[in-house]
């Protein structure tokens, strides 16, 4: 029983990260209709700065947390500007192709300044023994990470739902013709919403830097389950985004702990059950299949 | 009924792109657009001929010019991405999982000719109907989604297949890879030893694949595939059973990507894990999207290019590959999206318009 509630903590905790990160390529998908191949290499640019951040400031891990996705959204930003943009009218096959080459840019950028062997990140203080809840004992930074990115994701949920900004945004992504109809600039909204995206994959990044090795090829297979992630829950939909994250999180955790041969594969498993019986997603409209 | 609902999925598809737009200028869909595909009220000009006589002599060529291997290396990628282009530009969807499909059939390949030391075609021939065997559910699966979304669930299925191969180390060889893979050519040793002698050997079977995609895409099933690419609602009204084409040119096109793996590990001698991974399928949609997609020449011409430019890097130190196949890749989409093949072709049919 202890067993298996460890197992769920560390899937929640490594399903933050897929939410966090599956989050961000909803909202960008939803209002630029980008999939964004780069978002793996976002978020290894974030472990990445949170690392340098330590090892040259010495900045601290919470600092990191507050100061990386700023800087993530400053390099979305750069991207939408300077080259995302001219491709936003075309087929969206374009930008996925276009953001692919940007993460083989990026990627080789890191590798050839930071070398391939991982980077060294240490779990903040406060954050390296075990809490105890009812006898068992859990990591204590997986259980941070699991209420943090939780908590990120209500934030982001109410300011979708109980904001001006964020109503502007949902209307865009939910039919942006429509919304330009009723007087909404939503060429406007692009490049922050872009910026904000690639935050908080930044974000996960930052997050995962103390748990997961930090290489410049952490990013690679981490995207992949992301697009696995975002087809489960339903490309244009938020709340799936989140709830396949924690999900994958999961079926990640417990492969690893029951059979840890087919791990990985059964997040594709799942997938293709997904893909078969619901191709629009377990969240997703029928109408975006 | 449910098949007809699918259906529609295709024609909602290209608004996403017009969702951020703010003037209605007419969006450019990935495909090329139809003047340019092939016979289209087009005699059978000399010009055709005399560029397939100059293709065949430098496919002939080919081994003076470069280094065999490296030459065999351009022909086993022209032909993967002539597979690609099958799929892209000549049936409008894009995969970005046929590492798989090469990858597999390397291996299956390279198994075939250590265990049983069959002469190379018959270990190739295996490796590819293997290639074929695993597109089958791979792509029953893929083709319920369209467009953007074809692109990620077949990117999925092939870093399937990659955790798959690194689990099965004892027939894989795990990290290691396949190493010392014979090839036997019915005792003749030139051919066996010599890679010169080799490239020979083996470009029948590239200029076969070659052949059997421009017989597909020459042939009635092929304009069908061109009819799904630029209207799938329209093909399904006009009774084609659209996702039954898409399942059939993805296999073919999985036995295309397989002949060129199986081809590309006999003449390595070793297969490893790289050759499935997500980087290997990104490569080959870069070598077919500069070359330029919905032509058959655009593959070759991005092989020779991108194949001789990475061996070039690799010989003169350069480590940094990903930025300069990233930064080509960037222009490319951005500058030049007919590809090289494509845009020329536009340049001269400006000129003769002009004319």
């Amino acid at each position: 029983m202890s067993a298996f509630v460890q197992y769920t903590v560390q899937g929640l905790a490594a399903g933050g990260f897929y939410a966090l990160a599956a989050l961000g390529l909803a909202v960008i998908f939803g209002v630029l209709g980008v999939v964004n191949f780069s978002h793996g290499a976002c978020y290894m640019l974030g472990a990445v700065a949170a690392a340098v951040l330590l090892d040259v400031l010495h900045v601290h891990f919470w600092v990191a947390l507050a100061i990386v996705p700023v800087l993530l959204f400053l390099v979305g930003v750069l991207m939408e500007r300077l080259l995302i943009r001219w491709l936003l009218r075309l087929d969206p096959l374009y930008n996925f192709l276009l953001t692919f080459g940007l993460s083989l840019i990026l990627v080789d950028v890191v590798k050839r300044r930071y070398g391939v062997s991982g980077l060294p990140y240490e779990r903040p203080a406060g954050m390296t023994g075990q809490v105890h809840l009812g006898g068992i004992g859990l990591p204590t930074y997986s259980v941070f990470v699991c209420l943090f990115s939780l908590l990120i994701c209500g934030v982001v949920w109410v300011l979708l739902t109980k904001t001006r900004v964020g109503m502007i945004v949902r209307a865009c992504t939910e039919d942006a013709d429509r919304s330009r109809a009723l007087g909404i600039n939503v060429g406007r909204w692009v490049t922050p919403v872009f910026g904000f995206g690639i935050a908080l994959a930044g974000l996960a990044g930052v997050m995962a830097a103390p748990f997961r090795a930090i290489t410049a090829d952490m990013g690679g297979n981490f995207v992949i389950i992301l697009f696995a992630v975002v087809v489960i829950g339903g490309l244009g939909s938020i709340l799936g985004a989140v709830a396949a994250g924690f999900l994958v999180g999961l079926v990640e955790a417990y492969g690893q702990a029951y059979a840890p041969t087919f791990a990985q594969v059964a997040i594709f498993v799942l997938m293709a059950g997904v893909v078969l019986f619901r191709p629009a997603g377990l969240f997703g409209r029928d109408e975006t299949a | 009924m449910t098949q007809q609902i699918k259906g529609s999925s295709g024609i909602i598809e290209p608004d996403l792109a017009r969702r951020v737009n703010l003037d209605t200028a007419e969006h450019d869909v990935i495909n090329p657009d139809l003047t340019r595909s092939p016979g289209k009220g087009r005699r059978r000009s000399p010009l055709r001929w005399i560029m397939l006589a100059v293709g065949l002599v430098a496919t002939l060529a080919l081994p003076w010019l470069v280094y065999p291997p490296v030459a065999m290396d351009i022909a086993a990628w022209a032909l993967f991405a002539i597979s690609v282009d099958l799929l892209l530009g000549y049936t409008g969807l894009l995969s970005f999982g046929h590492a798989a499909f090469w990858g597999s059939s390397s291996y299956v390949t390279g198994l075939i000719a250590i265990n049983w030391g069959v002469p190379f075609p018959l270990a190739i021939l295996g490796g590819m109907l293997f290639a074929m065997a695993i597109a089958v559910p791979i792509g029953y699966l893929s083709v319920r989604r369209t467009g953007i979304y074809f692109a990620m669930v077949t990117l999925a299925f092939a870093q399937m297949v990659y955790f798959v191969a690194n689990q099965l180390s004892g027939l894989t060889g795990g990290e290691n890879g396949l190493q010392a893979i014979p090839r036997s050519f019915f005792g003749i040793e030139s051919v066996e030893t010599d890679s010169f002698t080799f490239y020979y050997a083996a470009i029948g079977l590239i200029l076969l694949g070659t052949w059997a995609a421009w017989r597909i895409v020459h042939s009635p099933f092929g304009r069908v595939l061109v009819a799904i690419r630029d209207n799938p609602a329209r093909a399904r009204a006009l009774g084609y059973d659209v996702d039954r084409y898409k399942i059939i040119v993805f296999v073919l096109s999985a036995g295309l990507a397989g002949l060129a793996g199986g081809v590309f590990a006999i003449s390595h001698g070793f297969t490893s894990l790289q050759e499935l991974e997500w980087t290997t399928s990104g490569k080959v949609v870069l070598i077919t999207v500069l070359g330029g997609i919905g032509t058959l020449w655009g593959g070759p011409l991005g092989a020779a290019i991108v194949v001789t430019l990475e061996d070039w890097l690799t010989s003169s130190g350069f480590e940094g590959t990903g930025i300069i196949l990233g930064s080509i890749f960037v222009l490319i989409v951005l500058l030049f999206r007919h590809g090289i093949w494509g845009t020329t072709q536009d340049l001269f049919q400006r000129r003769r318009k002009a004319d």
